[in-house]
């Protein structure tokens, strides 16, 4: 088969997106980051279901809890701002498609943080 | 060829009206169905421990919500999404490592995961209903 890439182009391997498989590569690292915090997550949930204000807020303070559910809600919008980009480029084009995507990721890093401050705050007594 | 002429049994690509989705074609379509509700399910999650942090009055507004028949409708199906987008998530890695593609192996992952997702939905549903 011709190739008609630079040896350059070639060497790098980023092709025409020109940032080769690294969104491929992270939304998979993600996935498998999220497979035992989805499962730790939803025990939880379940366990606390029922649970009065003030055991909510015990639970999310404890150092082991504030780890995993800052890991669990921030790895878990990265992934889904992966995600929802691929689908805002399958549906849409043009101005909206670039609008949509930015407006995504501008809002899981807003939520992102404040989830962290909150959780911060519990943890901290702030 | 004119087009009253034309042979009658030629082959037709499959057009979305018309066309019974396989299997799974369905599982693929859920797939991303329950991504895009998982992520606005991540900000929903991201606003629950906001209003943890904020005062009781608000955690109480929004537990208000998770017990009303919209909140448990929505909470039901973050329930399955979760469930069936972790272990189709689990059955999509396979298949990038280059296991399970030939056609019955994906059937059977596939109906695999429809009924452990089912099975963890309602397990988690009602041993947390019976808490609450």
């Amino acid at each position: 088969m011709s190739d008609f890439r630079s040896p350059l182009s070639r060497a790098r391997g980023l092709g025409s997106a020109k940032s080769g498989v690294h969104h491929w590569w992270i939304q998979r690292l993600t996935a498998i980051a999220l497979i035992p915090l989805v499962v730790w997550f939803a025990i939880s949930l379940v366990m606390l279901s029922g649970a009065d204000y003030a055991v909510v807020r015990a639970w999310i303070g404890s150092p082991l809890v504030m780890v995993l559910l800052i890991l669990t809600i921030g790895i878990g919008l990265h992934h889904g701002q992966l995600g929802l980009q691929v689908v805002w480029e399958d549906y849409t084009d043009g101005g909206l498609r670039v609008v949509m995507i930015v407006l995504t990721k501008f809002i899981a890093v807003v939520f992102g943080l404040g989830a962290i401050v909150a959780i911060m705050r519990i943890g901290f007594g702030g | 060829m004119s087009v009253a002429n034309r042979p009658s049994n030629r082959p037709l690509s499959p057009h979305l009206q018309v066309y019974r989705l396989p299997f799974l074609a369905i599982l693929s379509i859920l797939h991303r169905a329950t991504g895009i509700a998982l992520s606005v399910g991540a900000l929903y999650l991201a606003t629950w421990v906001m209003y943890a942090a904020a005062s009781p009055k608000a955690y109480a507004l929004f537990q208000s919500f998770n017990g009303s028949i919209a909140g448990r409708i929505v909470l039901g199906g973050w329930l399955f999404s979760a469930f069936f987008h972790l272990f189709n998530g689990i059955r999509h890695l396979f298949w990038d490592a280059g296991y399970g593609f030939e056609l019955k192996d994906a059937d059977r992952s596939g109906w695999i995961v429809v009924a452990v997702a089912l099975v963890c939905t309602a397990a988690a549903w009602f041993v947390g209903l019976r808490l609450v």
